[in-house]
């Protein structure tokens, strides 16, 4: 590969220009850990490279409205290390945890880990389940789009030609909530989700869930929001039954494929006994917000 | 031709100016064009770690970032470890306490070591393996490293424990 021009623009409006300007193939690089891999392993040619970091809006974590606004392009040991926002979204500190080594979160992000759009991706589970809201812009201008409607399928998002992501908004946490992200893997570190499951639940006075988001990575083309496995947990105190159902619901849900990693009936078995597991951690933090 | 870039960077305290190409890695860099070899190529794609250096004082695979990137940054490798002839307490325990073999991975496991008992100079063998665990060796079996990754962090604490 050879000629690609590189652009670092300090303005949406500068970046939303040369990507609708772009007269070959372009790319938007973020911490640049999936991008360059395929850049370096000629699955993708762009002539054109709009590093996006340089953007205010794309690299910093404030608060907005009661909740967080986290900028696309914030690497992963920033966003672990913000204490506020590691109190509110454990779960979604959980999965940014698990993405690659600590090298590669010095630069990965959660905006690069959605539009890479890989099924497995250990972010987008809990930001699906913790109901982020991705800022979108483009040339028609901005809009705000649920986190669940992105991925379309493994490396295909539906964002339009000349479009980037820009920020999440986590929104406000009700007294009594918890978030919680589990993958199986086979070893600990540096491995790739077999199954990822996130839940995010609150709670009443009277310990009874009464909302939930339970989403699930590597199980099918895209992660999955799986609305029959939050009703398992919602009107319930997450007793036994509850999880039963839950577990049944995220078995469901599965629509895996065979592969090194793991058969189809394994991971629809492990997505079950994860959600539980899952839950329960999600309750736990939710009671330790009383 | 294809299009050069211009960069100004400072690498291990001293102003460096180099060209570069837009796809150019901050590794090739380093190693084709500013002839500082002692940072290694291992896989290529973010995996092994062997790359690793500092940027802007956050731990990076030079394999993963372009070398364009790196306009107005600081950039630490492993030649800028030892002070002249002196070496770092982490460079000397390894050597003292076998650390490693074959080598390869050694300049990334010091940087990664280094970065660190910067940000915790008592850590446990479970905390100095998770931090390492994006640096992987194929000889030592990691014992070794491990070791000497402690020895090193109790001299630098003053040989308290």
């Amino acid at each position: 590969m050879e000629g690609v021009r590189y652009e670092a623009p300090e303005t949406l409006q500068a970046a939303v220009a040369l990507l609708a300007g772009a007269t070959g193939a372009a790319r938007v690089l973020a911490g640049g850990t999936d991008v360059i891999v395929q850049m370096e392993t000629d699955l993708i040619e762009p002539a054109l490279l709009v590093d996006i970091k340089k953007i205010r809006e794309t690299r910093q974590i404030v608060g907005e409205n009661g909740g967080f606004r986290v900028g696309a392009a914030v690497p992963g040991m920033e966003i672990v290390a913000h204490a506020a926002f590691c109190k509110a979204w454990p779960g979604v500190v959980d999965g940014v945890k698990l993405i690659g080594s600590i090298q590669i979160k010095g630069r990965a992000s959660m905006g690069g880990n959605l539009c890479n759009a890989s099924p497995a991706a250990d972010s987008v589970p809990p930001l699906i389940a913790a109901g982020a809201i991705a800022r979108i812009i483009g040339p028609n201008g901005m809009r705000e789009v649920p986190v669940e409607d992105i991925p379309i399928g493994p490396g295909k998002t539906s964002l339009a030609k000349g479009e980037i992501v820009v920020s999440f908004f986590l929104p406000p946490r009700p007294a009594l909530s918890g978030d919680a992200y589990q993958r199986f893997t086979p070893r600990t570190e540096m491995d790739i989700a077999v199954v990822g499951v996130a839940v995010n639940l609150t709670l009443d006075g009277g310990g009874t869930c009464t909302a939930a988001r339970v989403a699930l990575g590597a199980v099918a083309p895209t992660v999955l929001l799986v609305k029959e496995a939050a009703d398992a947990l919602i009107g319930t105190r997450l007793d036994d039954a509850a999880l039963e159902r839950l577990a049944k619901a995220a078995s469901a849900a599965c629509r895996p494929i065979d592969d090194k990693r793991g058969t189809r009936e394994y991971r629809v078995k492990v997505a079950g006994v994860l959600a539980k597991r899952t839950a329960q951690q999600a309750l736990e933090r939710a009671r330790a917000g009383r | 031709m294809s299009k050069k870039y211009h960069v100004t960077t400072t690498v291990n305290g001293d102003e460096c100016e180099f060209l570069c190409e837009g796809q150019q890695t901050l590794l090739d860099v380093l190693r084709d064009e500013l002839m500082l070899s002692g940072t290694k190529e291992g896989c290529g794609t973010g995996d092994c770690g062997a790359c690793t250096v500092i940027l802007d004082g956050t731990m990076v695979c030079s394999c993963l970032v372009l070398a364009v990137e790196t306009e107005g940054g600081t950039i630490d490798t492993i030649e800028g470890m030892a002070k002249g002839e002196a070496l770092h307490p982490l460079q000397r325990n390894f050597l003292e306490l076998n650390g490693l073999q074959c080598g390869i991975c050694t300049p990334g496991i010091l940087i990664a070591a280094r970065a660190l008992l910067e940000r915790n100079p008592d850590p446990t063998e479970t905390e100095i393996r998770y931090w390492l665990a994006g640096n992987l060796c194929r000889c030592t079996g990691y014992d070794k490293i491990i070791r000497s990754v402690q020895a090193a962090a109790k001299e630098m604490r003053g040989g308290r424990s």
